[in-house]
């Protein structure tokens, strides 16, 4: 049997930026930030005052009855997946033991875990919602979106942080590749804007406390940023395998050419500042992907912001790809879209599927004075055209426990 | 209290629709919560909690499972309550 090949044929998302995919999109090519103040309460408790939360509220884009049995992170979920199969064309006739569905999520349903615990503190155990432990488990983005296009091939939910969302895409590949199923809905949504994990990142001295500037606390590769602002939401691919795609006549944006997957064995949240292990997984994505650095042309790092972080990915960016990283224009987008953890991975995919199909890299903002030690073709404030003619892209994504995932998008 | 049958269907109605987004106008004594209503055991659970705060009633797990329609619940709730 000949190598089966893997394509998108859809993509959904929900974003600081837009409600789906095309505002998102328009948004981030403009250079607009979704960071924005919290207007509850609780910020007072906290050092860090802000956030980036969806754009669109999933009030004003699902039913009332539906929404309630579904925990923020679900709905982001259905809201982006719903897009995406739109987007694929609807192809509802397909054989369910042929559908899968892998969506991440990096902490689950924490906004759950937490109000039911003050409902069974106040009302007694009386009080919590029977719905409290399908909203809170961290499948449960996976298995409301399996559920609800009756899914039969698989449902999974890989978790490892921040790269959760590009895992889950991996994880998609391999099932399609490995010829389990067909077509795979699959991305990382978050919903953790809630004063306990802010709190926990901020303890951690994670997270900006530019509360003056929310929009320009993003800012990575500059020499003042100070962490990353986390940002909510999600972002959805529809995977599909190239010959069954063609055959139904859909819309093909690009070909997923492989991933390369790696670990530290570092340190449980620092990087590794040899960056070896990013190193690794780059040239594991390429070498399964049938790619060289040459063909690389565009990359959206994983660049959160953090003082550490932004310098070990781009030495490790610079080694791996060597002279050829001169020609590969780098996108920062959490600048504008904030870290939406377990999305995260997921929403670049998208902008990279878009960069690929628009031939354009979208912008980093907020860079006032580049790091001189950041050695990588940085795209600043506006976007950047991309060659004509066959070109590839990566994608990297890194989580807290060392997890690095590289994903390798080919134009078709 | 004695609670009247017409005041714990109507606000039956209301938790109902409030829990399942069953229209209150399709909801009779008739109407079993399973097969008419399509309100599953999760939902169930919703409504008996609802059901007991609002009548301040309390309704034992073993008798939930014989209120198959919203007739068994207004009668027992009304019984509860006199």
């Amino acid at each position: 049997m000949s190598q089966r090949r893997v394509v998108v044929t859809g993509l959904g998302a929900t974003t600081p930026l837009g409600a789906d995919v095309d505002t998102t999109w328009k948004a981030l090519l403009a250079g607009q930030s979704g960071v924005r103040l919290l207007t509850e309460d609780w910020r007072e408790l906290l050092p860090v005052h802000f956030a980036a939360r969806v754009a669109t509220e999933p009030a004003d884009q699902m039913e009332r009855v539906e929404m309630r049995r579904l925990d923020r992170s679900e709905q982001f979920a259905l809201i982006a997946s719903r897009e995406a199969w739109k987007d694929a064309g609807s192809p509802d006739d397909i054989d369910k033991e042929r559908l899968g569905v892998v969506v991440a999520s990096g902490i689950g349903g924490v906004i759950t875990l937490l109000d039911q615990f003050v409902n069974l503190n106040e009302k007694g155990a009386r009080g919590v919602s029977p719905h409290t432990v399908p909203m809170l488990m961290p499948n449960g983005p996976a298995a409301n979106v399996g559920l609800e296009l009756q899914a039969k091939a698989g449902v999974h939910t890989p978790v490892s942080a921040c790269a959760s969302g590009a895992e889950a895409i991996g994880y998609a590949y391999e099932m399609i590749k490995n010829n389990r199923a067909d077509i795979i809905v699959t991305g990382g949504v978050e919903a953790a804007i809630h004063q306990l994990p802010m709190a926990g990142f901020a303890s951690m001295k994670a997270l900006s406390t530019r509360n003056d500037n929310p929009a320009a606390a993003s800012r990575p590769y500059d020499v003042d940023r100070d962490g990353f602002v986390l940002g909510e939401g999600g972002g959805i691919l529809i995977l599909e395998e190239y010959e069954s795609a063609k055959a139904r006549g859909a819309k093909i944006y690009c070909e997923v050419g492989g991933q390369g997957l790696t670990s530290d064995g570092y340190h449980i949240a620092a990087p590794d500042p040899e960056g070896s292990g990013v190193q690794r997984a780059i040239k594991f994505a390429l070498a399964n992907s049938g790619l060289s650095t040459k063909d690389i042309v565009h990359l959206n790092a994983h660049a959160t912001s953090t003082p550490a972080g932004d310098v070990a990915e781009a030495n490790a960016l610079r080694k791996a790809l060597g002279k050829d990283a001169d020609h590969v224009a780098v996108s920062a987008t959490k600048s504008m879209t904030g870290h939406l953890l377990g999305g995260a991975g997921a929403i670049e995919s998208v902008f990279i599927v878009k960069a690929l199909q628009e031939r354009l890299a979208p912008p980093t903002i907020n860079i006032e004075n580049l790091d001189p030690a950041v050695t990588v073709d940085v795209v600043r404030d506006t976007p950047r055209a991309l060659p004509a003619g066959d070109i590839a892209a990566l994608n990297d994504s890194f989580g807290f426990g060392g997890h690095n995932v590289v994903l390798a998008f080919k134009s078709l | 209290m004695a609670l009247s049958q017409a005041d714990v269907l109507a606000g039956i109605k209301e938790i109902v629709e409030e829990v399942a987004g069953i229209p209150a106008a399709s909801i009779e004594l008739d109407k079993n919560f399973t097969d008419d209503l399509e309100v599953d055991s999760l939902s169930m659970v919703e409504v008996v909690v609802a059901c007991e705060e609002r009548f301040g009633v309390k309704i034992p797990d073993e008798k939930v499972t014989e209120l198959a329609t919203v007739g068994d619940a207004v009668n027992f709730i009304v019984n509860a309550a006199a």
